[in-house]
């Protein structure tokens, strides 16, 4: 293989200059032309750090100690600047991550298109626009024409992560590295950008060196996995392989905390759901300009549903769903403008009193750990400060309420001094999860509380959101984008799409026999995953897809 | 023991050693600083004079020491008056949002689009040239900017996930402003209030040259700095000295409140 390799690294070594600590230690891996292969880490596993020193770009706080990049016979880092910056673009292109900053907000389209070309290419305006054209008719684009002379703005994320995949695309390049490309998109854009992209590489004989946290993923699209921690690269191997027979410790425990459906829960049937919410609906207002408003966009068009005691119920749709609206809006974070939120039988929205039970009742865990927690305060008093408006809590209960809490989710010694900067984002969420049961509420919305985490750590706040749930049998909104995390903790699933149930059952139900086209659409866009008996999983594409392995692309 | 950081100890140093002269020359100076002596004017820096003497014999250092308690007491006021003022109107007009917010703010950005200083003017011909009067009057005159920087914090911070939690907790928003809100608002407020103090001191002086200041022949470093002006030829340690202790004085208090901020900050601490 070392023969035919297009990039072969060997022994890469970068540390950061101020403490040479190795950020990532003896790395070595290879691309052979044409092919697809995915790095796999969390964060801090430096996958990202090794993809760039192969374009060159390396941060000015870390070094390069040793090893070698060798790129299509050339030594990458030892070549001259000039000789660089004619490798890149031209023939190594990167899709970042984040498709609302890698366009140039001020810039057309076409001009951003036509920069890369008019440097590495010797064609004519002519020549350049037809290509361009071309391009933008290839990544999808309905109106290339007119895209042309349109700014990033305009455009969704997906699209523009198309434009940008064009943008690279154009130059034929011999090595596509795409870091993240599909993170942050919907699962169902993220799969057509992700075949589109496969698709375009393929022609074009374009290797890809794919860098996710997302192994399923990954395993989907690439022939070759290589598994990074900690700054080292821990497994390599043929995709099929590294799932079904995880060799190292490391790799097994990522494949252990991939979410995976659990037994089916019998609860108890009673007559008063905990939490109805009937006809909500809830518009935005228009932006108000001079001597008239626009019309008020709404967000959610008359939702009824009903949570039962101590029922997980998961609320699933893309992006603009209307399902975190939907959430604030039973957490009273956004006024409804119509309809009923009833608490154990009993409307809120007539009755102070009511309104007062449901609200020392009903908590909420929010999606950032960064910034749900104000960094003015500790720990300690972060989480205390729900009892506060608890009538008639004495001082040391309430002290040791917050010790008990701290404890249950594994945050007790010393923690409760600490500011939330000095720790994790997995950590920062148990204080957010610790905060919103501390009153002991029988009702916690949770908005998408595991999806800024990392695998093992989401498999881990996972695991405590359930043991938690099980021990105070509180009842739970759990919205989320991410089917596995829901097929892993939900008993009934609600299906969103602009605004609507389209669809809801119960999870099995859901998960085996969706009606719905938007539900199927979902499911089919996200590979599922079984664990065999021998600490490997096996994926599978759900809905009968046609293909049942990943892709094997020139094998 | 760790020493603290560098900026607090010489904004500590600079700052604390304005507070002993000032508190000295309240109650005593070398010289009379309004006696007047014709036989040593403008007399250059001397062991009798140390810092000189002005146009009208006054000995410079005794001047400085007595204004100092005059000049920074005037800026401390005037400071902490428009960050209070400023605070104020900026977390209500940021928190509630709305036309009322759009009202509050019209009215302090046609209030900022004036010159602080024609501001100041207008108000003194109105509640009259005193000390009070300039600390009234360049108080409002700056807490526009105040308010405009609090509002902008407040409305990002607003946005923030933790805002929502303390609501979904039941805390009333008044308690949502004063527990959540208004302290993470004190990083850019000493960084402004720092920078402001020197304006102030400046202003003052401005005032001063103006004839609007603290009325003579009482010193204030300002109208010290603006009387030098027709003497810079000949007698420079007029108006070096004042400008020095302005210049030592602004310095400080930038470093402490570099240091104060970093202090209040928690993110802040350990990293050094």
């Amino acid at each position: 293989m070392t023969e035919s390799s297009l990039l072969q690294v060997e022994a890469l070594t970068l540390a950061i200059k101020s403490s040479g600590r190795a950020v990532v230690d003896q790395v070595g891996f290879s691309v052979a032309r044409g092919e697809i292969v995915g790095i796999v880490g969390e964060s801090g596993s430096g996958k990202t750090l090794a993809a760039r020193a192969i374009m060159g770009f390396v941060p000015p706080a870390v070094k390069l100690v040793s090893g070698s990049i060798r790129f299509d016979g050339e030594e990458i880092t030892t070549m001259a600047p000039k000789r660089l910056r004619a490798v890149r673009g031209s023939k190594v292109g990167m899709v970042f991550q984040e498709p609302m900053t890698s366009l140039n907000p001020s810039m057309t389209i076409g001009r951003q298109l036509e920069e890369g070309l008019a440097l590495h290419r010797k064609l004519d305006a002519e020549g350049r626009r037809a290509l361009i054209l071309d391009m933008l008719r290839r990544v999808g684009l309905s109106d290339p024409q007119g895209a042309l002379e349109a700014f990033p703005h305009q455009f969704s994320g997906g699209m523009r992560q198309r434009i940008m995949l064009a943008s690279v695309m154009l130059l034929k390049p011999a090595l596509l590295l795409a870091d993240e490309p599909t993170t942050a998109l919907d699962a169902v854009v993220q799969r057509d950008v992700m075949e589109l992209m496969v698709g375009l590489t393929q022609e074009n004989g374009t290797a890809v060196l794919l860098i996710s946290h997302d192994l399923g993923m990954v395993a989907r699209y690439c022939r070759r996995i290589v598994v990074m921690s900690q700054g080292r690269v821990v497994e390599q191997g043929p995709s099929a392989d590294i799932l079904a027979r995880p060799k190292h410790p490391y790799t097994r425990k990522l494949l252990a905390a991939m979410p995976q459906r659990g037994e089916p829960r019998d609860l108890p049937q009673v007559k008063t759901p905990i939490v109805a919410v009937r006809d909500l609906i809830v518009d935005y207002p228009g932006r108000q300009r001079f001597f008239r408003k626009s019309a008020p966009k709404r967000a959610l068009h008359g939702i009824s549903l009903d949570v039962q005691p101590g029922e997980v119920v998961a609320v699933v749709g893309g992006s603009g769903s209307g399902k975190t609206t939907l959430g604030q809006a039973i957490a009273g974070l956004v006024k409804a403008s119509g309809g009923d939120i009833l608490f154990d039988g009993k409307p809120i929205f007539k009755s102070e009193a009511a309104y007062w039970d449901y609200r020392l009742n009903c908590q909420m865990v929010f999606q950032d750990p960064y910034s749900s927690l104000d960094p003015r305060m500790t720990i300690g008093r972060l989480v205390a400060e729900p009892l506060r408006l608890v009538p008639g809590m004495a001082a040391q209960d309430k002290t040791a309420r917050v010790a008990e809490v701290l404890t249950e989710v594994g945050l007790a010694n010393g923690f409760a001094d600490r500011y939330p900067h000095e720790l994790s984002g997995g950590q920062r969420q148990r204080v957010a999860i610790a905060r919103a049961v501390v009153r002991r509420p029988s009702f916690v919305i949770a908005d998408e509380p595991v999806s800024a985490l990392d695998v093992t750590v989401r498999a881990q706040v996972l695991e405590l959101f359930a043991e938690l749930q099980r021990k105070h049998g509180f009842s739970c909104l759990f919205i989320s984008h991410d089917l596995g995390v829901v097929e892993q903790v939900a008993d009934r699933v609600i299906v969103m799409n602009e605004g609507r149930i389209v669809e809801q059952g119960l999870r099995d139900q859901i998960f085996d026999d969706p009606q719905h086209a938007y539900t199927r659409k979902l499911l089919s866009a996200v590979p599922g995953l079984e664990s065999t008996d021998d600490g490997g999983v096996r994926l599978f594409w759900r809905l009968g897809d046609a293909r049942q392995d990943a892709p094997t692309p020139r094998a | 023991m760790k020493l603290p950081p560098l900026n607090a100890l010489i904004g500590g140093g600079l700052i604390g050693t304005l507070v002993i002269v000032a508190s000295i020359g309240a109650l005593w100076t070398p010289y009379d600083p309004l006696r007047l002596s014709f036989r040593y004017k403008l007399a250059p820096p001397s062991p009798m004079y140390w810092l000189g003497t002005d146009e009208f014999g006054r000995d410079v250092l005794s001047r400085l020491m007595a204004g100092a308690a005059t000049s920074v007491w005037i800026s401390i006021l005037t400071v902490t008056l428009a960050v209070v003022l400023g605070t104020l109107i900026g977390v209500f007009s940021g928190y509630v949002r709305g036309w009322v917010d759009r009202v509050i703010m019209a009215f302090n950005d046609a209030l900022l689009a004036f010159p602080g200083i024609l501001l100041a003017l207008g108000l003194l011909a109105v509640v009259g040239a005193n000390k009070y009067g300039i600390i009234l009057a360049l108080g409002i005159a700056y807490t526009p900017s105040v308010a405009r920087v609090v509002r902008g914090t407040v409305l990002s911070l607003r946005e923030k996930e933790f805002i929502s939690a303390s609501r979904v907790m039941g805390n009333s928003e008044a308690f949502t402003m004063a527990r959540h809100i208004l302290p993470n608002c004190i990083a850019p407020l000493t960084v402004l209030a720092t920078s402001m103090f020197g304006y102030v001191l400046l202003a003052e002086s401005a005032l001063s040259f103006l004839g609007l200041g603290v009325p003579p022949p009482a010193p204030t470093w300002g109208n010290m700095l603006a009387g030098s002006r027709p003497y810079i030829g000949q007698a420079v340690w007029l108006g070096i000295f004042p400008g020095l202790c302005i210049s030592l004085t602004l310095l400080g208090i930038n470093l402490l409140g570099d240091a104060v901020r970093d202090k209040l900050d928690p993110r802040m601490r350990g990293t050094r």
